[in-house]
């Protein structure tokens, strides 16, 4: 990157979706042997999966020593007997997916008080939880786009549904949000969203969910699971239906999940950011924080690998990039 | 048959004290496991953490070990909690202040529980059954009270709670309710004639009610006891977690039975003491703690957490099944 730079730049985004890891300046300002633990919602989703491997990647390229530890269930408390572990073993940055906004806060505040620095990514959790927070893309644009993606698949009119994960999660929460803004606009007059379902990010219930939408609301037109476990399970039981065609299935999901219904025509398109690269950025904040090389400011930046020269905007946030739409076109460029 | 009487009192109780006298080199061995295996573990913090993870489910696990002594369970206890946890929220967020909250959430646990203990003392349901369809309604009632909501702007006054110790002591605030409840609690069950009459009840209610036990009023009480406690134990839950959600402990129930039935009460009632649920209780958070301490994964965690119940369950039956032998054996000698 350093040699050349206007090439780096101009390929950027691209290559960094593109390429696997070369190994490039940048990591040189940040300390070797950092101690830094990922603490996902919950060890077995793949979506966190793919998240913690890219943090495990971004932490073996600056030489530190990297690890995943956290519940198997998403509930609001497991995740503190985890933190309060790390805070016991001093590790020196924890990186986490918050699976409520307060109730890890008191836990995270003493593990700050020791000395320990706080990254929260994907989920964040209150301000004075975390130092930084690396967001995948605002949720505003998510949102929106969401709305802007189901409504060309359903010509701008007719009924459609929301199945979310858990009915408190945060990110979920101010998706559908923003979904009913956008929802306000004129050319959306003729949408009308019947009914948010919960899934509760829990494969089979997602299926059931799915099934009790289509046999409340025979004149469904789209469904928008606004995550992965509820994307899968919905396309997977609409593509064995007699719905299949007639309902779209949208939301936010992975490429590796989708593939096989995006193939089968069960889905159209579909959105979503690359957690691996979430993961990674989160570790580069994680590791320059520990390092001293920024302290959390607005304004101030950092190297973060592979991704570039990154600024913390407001409230210590750190944004990812704007989402990208998956269809039959592009999905095999796509790997996680 | 009439052999059968007389042998099987006098063994019951001895199986009954090896297994307690088993829990405590147990418990003792699990100290020294978690000492050898990470030199943090004997930490004053850390054994503060095993005590803190360990609160609610105690809390829950004294009333819990007079329900199954008496032959009955009651697994609406995490549904309480969370239903507690709920109602807390929305009467916080009505403008009420902080003690009237709190007075009003225990009530409402105390009602939770008589309409537990009604359906099964007055339509004579067995309390499996009938808790079970609790279970779904209180987290239902949940759901209904807070939505998708999390409450968590409760007083900082309050919210310490959770977090400060006893003195200069590591034992965590909330978990002197624990230590206190727990005495209140042995002495009732081991030194008070309605202690002994729940044994009887336990062992046989037919006979307990013919030797003058009102059987059904203790039974309504105990139940009434159990939402009580199960809402201190939500109010403790949601000041330690500084968020009071539809979905707080949910899964607790099994934590809690769990825990009653490795502590060595039977089942089917009639048997156990409160000394060997304290110990399950201590050696199951040590054991999740120092294991957490190592990165065991929590799927790990879980399975250790299910062998240690299968083996409460299978020792004793087969320790029961040995001195059966023995014991027959020169009946039949005899016999022939």
């Amino acid at each position: 990157m350093m040699h050349k730079p206007v090439h780096a730049a101009a390929a950027a985004t691209l290559a960094a979706l593109l390429l696997g890891f070369t190994s490039m300046a940048g990591a040189a300002s940040v300390k070797e042997g950092l101690k830094i633990a990922f603490v996902p919602k919950q060890i077995n989703n793949p979506y966190e999966v793919t998240a913690d491997n890219g943090g495990m990647a971004a932490i073996k390229d600056f030489k530190g020593e990297g690890k995943v530890v956290g519940p198997s269930d998403a509930g609001a408390s497991s995740q503190v007997q985890y933190i309060n572990t790390l805070t016991t073993q001093h590790v020196d940055a924890i990186v986490i997916a918050a699976n409520d906004p307060n109730a890890v806060v008191p836990y995270l505040k003493r593990a700050m008080a020791r000395g320990i620095k706080v990254v929260t990514f994907d989920s964040d959790t209150a301000a004075a939880g975390r130092t930084v927070f690396v967001n995948q893309t605002n949720a505003e644009a998510i949102g929106r786009g969401q709305i802007q993606l189901a409504a060309s698949l359903m010509g701008n009119e007719g009924e459609f549904a929301i199945l979310s994960a858990t009915p408190n999660a945060t990110n979920q929460n101010t998706w559908i949000q923003w979904m009913k803004e956008e929802l306000k606009k004129p050319q959306y007059a003729k949408m009308k969203l019947v009914k948010i379902a919960y899934g509760n990010d829990d494969d089979q219930q997602s299926f059931v969910e799915t099934q009790g939408l289509l046999q409340a609301y025979p004149n469904l037109k789209a469904i928008i699971a606004p995550t992965t476990v509820g994307i899968a399970a919905a396309a997977r039981y609409i593509s064995s239906s007699p719905s299949k065609g007639k309902v779209a299935v949208t939301g936010l999901g992975t490429p590796n999940q989708m593939r096989e219904f995006v193939k089968n025509g069960t889905v159209k398109a579909f959105q979503l950011w690359d957690p691996g690269q979430l993961g990674y950025l989160a570790a580069y904040a994680a590791a320059n924080l520990a390092s001293g090389t920024i302290t959390g400011k607005t304004g101030e930046t950092f190297s973060a690998g592979k991704l570039g020269t990154r600024t913390i905007g407001k409230d210590g946030e750190v944004i990812l990039g704007p989402p990208q739409t998956f269809d039959a076109g592009n999905i095999d460029q796509f790997n996680f | 048959m009439a052999n059968a009487g007389r042998s099987a009192k006098a063994p019951r109780r001895s199986v009954h004290l090896t297994w307690e006298v088993l829990l405590t080199v147990i418990l003792a061995g699990s100290l020294a496991f978690g000492r050898l295996l990470s030199p943090v573990f004997a930490n004053p913090d850390n054994l503060g953490n095993v005590l803190l993870d360990i609160t609610e489910i105690s809390l829950m696990a004294l009333p819990m070990t007079f329900i199954i002594v008496m032959a009955e369970i009651d697994l609406s206890v995490a549904s309480v909690l969370g239903a507690s946890s709920a109602l807390m929220g929305v009467l916080w967020h009505m403008g009420l202040p902080m003690p009237v909250v709190m007075a009003l959430v225990i009530v409402g646990g105390a009602a939770a529980g008589l309409l537990n203990g009604w359906l099964v003392v007055r339509l004579e349901l067995p309390s499996l059954a009938v808790t079970i369809g609790t279970l779904a309604l209180f987290r239902g009632l949940a759901y209904v009270l807070l939505g998708d909501r999390a409450v968590a702007d409760f007083p900082t006054s309050y919210t310490a709670f959770g977090m400060d110790t006893l003195g200069s002591s590591f034992i965590p605030l909330p978990f002197t309710i624990v230590i206190v409840a727990a005495a209140l609690f042995g002495i009732v069950l081991h030194a008070t004639p309605l202690g002994r009459s729940l044994y009887a009840i336990g062992a046989n209610a037919s006979a307990a009610r013919f030797s003058g036990i009102d059987v059904k009023k203790i039974k309504l009480r105990l139940f009434v006891l159990s939402g009580l406690v199960s809402a201190i134990a939500g109010i403790i839950f949601t000041l330690r977690f500084t968020s009071a959600r539809g979905d707080n402990g949910e899964g607790f129930e099994l934590a809690v039975i769990a825990a009653v039935l490795f502590g060595g009460v039977s089942i089917f009632g009639g048997r156990g003491s409160l000394y060997g649920v304290l110990l399950s209780l201590l050696i199951v958070g040590i054991l999740r703690n120092a294991l957490t301490l190592v990165d065991v994964s929590s799927e790990t965690l879980t399975i250790v957490t299910g062998l240690l119940l299968l083996s409460s369950v299978l020792i004793p039956n087969f320790v029961a099944l040995r001195r059966a032998r023995k014991d027959r054996l020169p009946v039949a000698a005899a016999k022939r």
